[in-house]
Formats: C-alpha cells, sequence, structure tokens
C-alpha cells in the first residue's frame, strides 16, 4: 500500500493542507445485471490519448478536467501519457499501459465471457486535477451521460 | 489527485444509475474522498494494477474489484486485496 508519506516533501507539504472534496451523500447504484450479462466500460486517470487527440495539457492551473474517448478495439501500447506528474514513478505504466488501462484484461473477459460485453468507447481523464470544480459540474456529468448513453451498466475506474 | 478524481467520477456515474468499482493505491485519500466502491491494493503509486506484464496478477485484480460490485452497500465500499 503506497501513503502519503512515500511523496516527495513538495507533495507531501501540498496533500497535508489540501482539503478533499467527499461525496456527501454517497450515491450507490446496485448493479442491474450480474457482471457476466452487464455491459462494462473502463475509465482511467491515467492521461491516455489517441495519437490524434491533442493530448491534456499537463501545465493548465488546477489541473485539465477534459477527457477523451477511446475505442475498445484501440492498441493500447499506441496511446500516448500526458500524466507527466513527478507524484509517482510512470517507468511500469510506460512499459505496460494494462497497469493503468487495463483494456486488454477487459477485451480478455469479455472474451471469456466474465465480463457481458465490453463498451465500444473507455474513457481517459487527466491526473493532478487539484482544482475539481468544473470536473464535477461539467466533465463528469458529461463523460457519465455518455456511457448513459452507451448502454453501460458498470464502470471501472482506475487512478494512477 | 487520481484518487480524488476517481472517487468524483464514480459519484458523477452512481448518480446515473450506473454502479462503479475502482482501484486504490491511497486508500487515506478513498476515505476521505468516500469513493461508492474501492479495492485497496498494495502497490506504490502508478502501479494499480500491480505489475506491469504481468497479466495474470492484473486479472486477479480485477476480478477483486468487480466482486465488490457484489456487497450489498451502502457505501462506501472499501476492501483490501490480498496478493497472497
Amino acid at each position: 500500500m503506497a501513503s502519503l508519506s512515500d511523496l516527495s516533501l513538495k507533495n507531501r507539504i501540498f496533500m497535508a493542507t489540501y482539503r478533499y472534496r467527499a461525496l456527501d451523500p454517497v450515491p450507490f447504484a446496485r448493479p442491474r445485471f450480474p457482471l457476466r450479462e452487464a455491459r462494462v466500460a473502463l475509465v482511467t486517470t491515467g492521461g491516455v490519448h489517441l495519437p490524434s487527440q491533442i493530448p491534456f495539457d499537463d501545465e493548465m492551473k488546477g489541473g485539465d478536467v477534459s477527457f477523451r474517448e477511446i475505442p475498445k478495439d484501440t492498441d493500447v501500447a499506441t496511446l500516448g501519457i500526458a500524466h507527466k506528474s513527478d507524484a509517482f514513478d510512470q517507468a511500469g505504466f510506460r512499459a505496460d499501459r494494462n497497469l493503468g488501462f487495463p483494456l486488454d484484461r477487459l477485451r480478455e473477459m469479455e472474451a471469456s465471457g466474465a465480463v457481458g460485453r465490453l463498451a465500444p468507447r473507455a474513457l481517459s481523464f487527466m491526473g493532478s486535477i487539484s482544482a475539481p470544480g468544473r470536473l464535477v459540474k461539467e466533465t463528469a456529468p458529461e463523460a457519465a451521460a455518455l456511457l448513459e448513453a452507451d448502454g453501460v451498466d458498470v464502470v471501472l475506474l482506475v487512478p494512477l | 489527485m487520481c484518487h480524488q478524481t476517481v472517487g468524483l467520477i464514480a459519484g458523477a456515474l452512481e448518480r446515473c444509475g450506473i454502479a462503479t468499482t475502482s482501484v486504490t493505491m491511497l486508500k487515506e485519500v478513498t476515505v476521505k474522498v468516500r469513493t461508492p466502491r474501492a479495492l485497496a491494493v498494495p502497490y506504490a503509486l502508478g502501479y494499480p494494477l500491480g505489475k506491469p506484464g504481468d497479466p495474470a496478477l492484473q486479472t486477479r485484480i480485477l476480478r477483486a474489484a468487480f466482486a465488490l460490485l457484489d456487497v450489498p452497500g451502502p457505501g462506501p465500499v472499501l476492501a483490501d486485496f490480498s496478493a497472497a
């Protein structure tokens, strides 16, 4: 398990005084179907993008709250990574995108029948969003509406 | 910050009736944000699914994260992944 005490001094000082946003109340949807019948989508905060897409802006104050759509048949090795945070070691993710964007694993689970169907698109957000106001008000609800339109029942979220 | 973002996006999805599950390397942040469902993994930041090039371990973590969907709730649901 990682801990905040593993972070660099700069990051520790920032995190020590940071006030996290809490969900209150905690929304809690029951799955409509067992996993083997459900449509499943993947959401990462690894900042991955298709080579044809404009990368996230790593310099934006408060963080870049936009997201990118990644088609389910994408070769994950071709994805760019815009997340250049110094808060963690990126070597593993750069060696194997599945570490934070496990699209290959989910395709295998779909093929084996463990997962009903994989949604047509996965979504990629950026990490390092310290000012999440627009994320909460705009881009997260937009992302939820897109996945709802795709008929998604279950979403797996992976932070980096 | 990634962990807060995951919790807030999960909140937006759950409010639309979409069930979510997630992985966390920073339990202390996930507890503060009150992420609806999260599997705590014993790995460093940047390594949510354990090890690069280890599909068997990655799949075990994913199965454990999806298993949280069977917990009746109410949320937040937070469980530890055991690599043993």
